[in-house]
């Protein structure tokens, strides 16, 4: 059933475009490649199952969760980088330090809570579904889809439409300039952090509910598909984030669906390796042209 | 109303010293000019004033206040405003967004709005441009655009390095029309140059820096007519 499993698709897809449009902002501005991202993403999941086994509901735990992996982020960026970024440390430093800082988090979180898959409290959304179409969808996963929508729309109003977004922007293209503006550039990106990271953390709480399997080392998998849309959209391109997003959804979807449920990574990668042959900028890329 | 007085100001990339102690001072509503060959340390100059390098010793006090080490915002705030070596434009950005940033210190839309109005009609060739992208600009075009960009910060205080670099003579005397009309207004001016005879022609004051020291100063009419000056920048 085709149009079916273009939905599923979509609906994958948009929580890896809202996973990956936080990581490509990260990247784009702070021009640090920070693995600790995928740790948000987890941290986001696991905030969310806590405030809702303590009787939370949804709408508050999410927003809640997002906030936390937020600050989080603004918190080990600030820990682990302020030093690299004062000596003007390369990317291959940030990458060693964010790779030790990451593994050694998943690594403590297993510890402490142990390997298992938890499942969010039964009943935490009703479990009805709207079928139309011979299609059907979840009340989750209209959840899924409204939430994705409307932080998408939030950060493409934040980038294109307030003046806060412009200096974003300017401090992407040349931090040291944006600086000579009054831009208060530490400032400014301490907030990139918290939006990227709440963005992550989001895109946890919601994946965690469209599988309802929470464990610590969901956000490494979830990486592997946030470099995948990156790279495919473009460094630092949002829109380009958006639609690869997107179509990476569709196609594990579909591959599942008509290959084999365990092929599904192996065709996202090969499509990574396809689209860098033909196009070494990515999809949307304009980062090699504008260095070049 | 803006002074700026620089005592033995040090400065170093890593363990190379760079700058061995300048003296030098811009008083309130002229126009100061260093000029000084490649290397010299003239951009180091700047930076250390911005903020965007910390001096290694030396006081720079701006209105009788110390601003050495202080954040690049903060000078800004202050009211001296640095138009960059190379133009520095944010090339993806679109003219307007350019000129918006240059007032991101303003939180008054009107002001803004203000500022903006007086920019386009001091380089109305900007206001042909406003929707295209900064990269687009031809390089005298930039150069207006990174001036205009400053201007809109509503600065007491311009620090200009090398305006002239890579413009054609026409453009140029364009530039130094607009930098004597500036001071006229009442903006004091400090003017990076490494084409002399321009900036001489506009300076109330000429400092000459060599190899990170300040080799010779005096008013821009006497420094002029000094025959090692004439020799060394006026091609003489
Ligand atoms: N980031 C840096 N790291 C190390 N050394 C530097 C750096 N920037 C400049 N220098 C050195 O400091 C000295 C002064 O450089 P500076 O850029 O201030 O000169 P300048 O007078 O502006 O020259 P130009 O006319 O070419 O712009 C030069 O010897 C230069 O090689
Ligand atoms: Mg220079």
């Amino acid at each position: 059933m085709l149009a079916q499993q273009l939905l599923n698709g979509l609906l994958l897809g948009a929580t890896y475009a809202l996973f990956a449009l936080g990581f490509t902002l990260m990247f784009g501005v702070l021009r640090v490649v920070n693995l600790t991202y995928g740790f948000y993403f987890t941290a986001g999941a696991f905030l969310a199952l806590w405030l809702t086994q303590a009787g939370a509901p949804l709408f508050l735990a999410l927003p809640a969760a997002a906030i936390a992996s937020g600050l989080i982020a603004t918190l080990l960026d600030w820990l682990l980088l302020t030093r690299l970024r004062r000596a003007g440390a390369d990317e291959l430093a940030s990458l060693m330090v964010t790779l030790g800082a990451v593994l050694a988090l998943y690594a403590g979180m297993t510890a402490w809570l142990g390997p298992d898959i938890r499942r969010l409290p039964p009943g935490l959304i009703a479990a009805g579904a709207l079928e139309a179409f011979g299609l059907r969808i979840t009340l989750a996963q209209i959840l899924i889809l409204a939430a994705c929508a409307l932080l998408v729309g939030l950060l493409l109003w934040l980038m294109r439409g307030t003046r806060l977004g412009l200096a974003i922007r300017a401090m992407a293209e040349r931090p040291d300039t944006a600086a000579l503006m009054g831009i208060a550039t530490a400032r400014l990106a301490a907030l990139v952090s918290f939006v990227s990271g709440a963005l992550a953390g989001a895109g946890g709480v919601l994946i965690g509910l469209n599988f309802n399997a929470i464990h610590p080392y969901m956000g490494e998998s979830m990486m592997l598909r946030g470099f995948v849309v990156i790279v495919v959209g473009g460094l630092g391109n949002i829109f380009g984030a958006l639609v690869a997003g997107l179509l990476l959804g569709i196609i594990e979807v579909l591959t599942a669906g008509y290959i084999s449920s365990g092929l599904k990574e192996a065709v996202a990668f090969a499509l990574l390796v396809l689209v860098l042959w033909t196009r070494p900028a990515g999809l949307f890329g304009t980062t090699l042209a504008r260095k070049a | 109303m803006s002074t700026l007085e620089v005592h033995g100001l040090t400065c170093a990339y890593g363990r190379t010293e760079v700058l061995h102690g300048l003296d030098f001072a811009v008083p309130d509503g002229r126009i100061v000019c260093l000029i000084g060959a490649n290397g010299a340390g003239k951009t180091t100059t700047l930076r250390a004033l911005s903020g965007q390098i910390r001096p290694r010793a030396g006081r720079i006090l701006l209105d009788g206040a110390e601003i050495a080490g202080m954040a690049p915002h903060r000078i800004v705030a202050r009211g001296m405003v640095q138009v960059p070596e190379g133009r520095q434009v944010f090339a993806s950005l679109s003219v307007d967004e350019n000129l918006a940033l240059g007032a991101w210190l303003c939180a008054d839309a009107h002001e803004r709005a203000r500022r903006r109005e007086a920019a386009l009609s001091r380089f109305p060739r900007l206001r042909e441009r406003l929707r295209q992208p900064a990269g687009a600009l031809s390089g005298g075009e930039q150069q207006m655009l990174a001036i205009g960009r400053a201007l809109m910060a509503g600065p007491k205080l311009l620090l200009l390095d090398e305006p002239s670099m890579g413009l054609a003579p026409l453009v140029v005397e364009e530039i130094f029309a607009i930098l004597a009309g500036l001071r006229r207004e009442g903006i004091t001016i400090l003017l990076i140059e490494q084409n002399a005879s321009a900036a001489l022609e506009i300076a109330d004051t000429a400092y000459v820096i060599e190899t990170g020291r300040i080799a010779l100063s005096g008013s821009a009419a006497e420094v002029a007519r000094n025959p090692a000056v004439v020799a060394a920048y006026l091609g003489g």
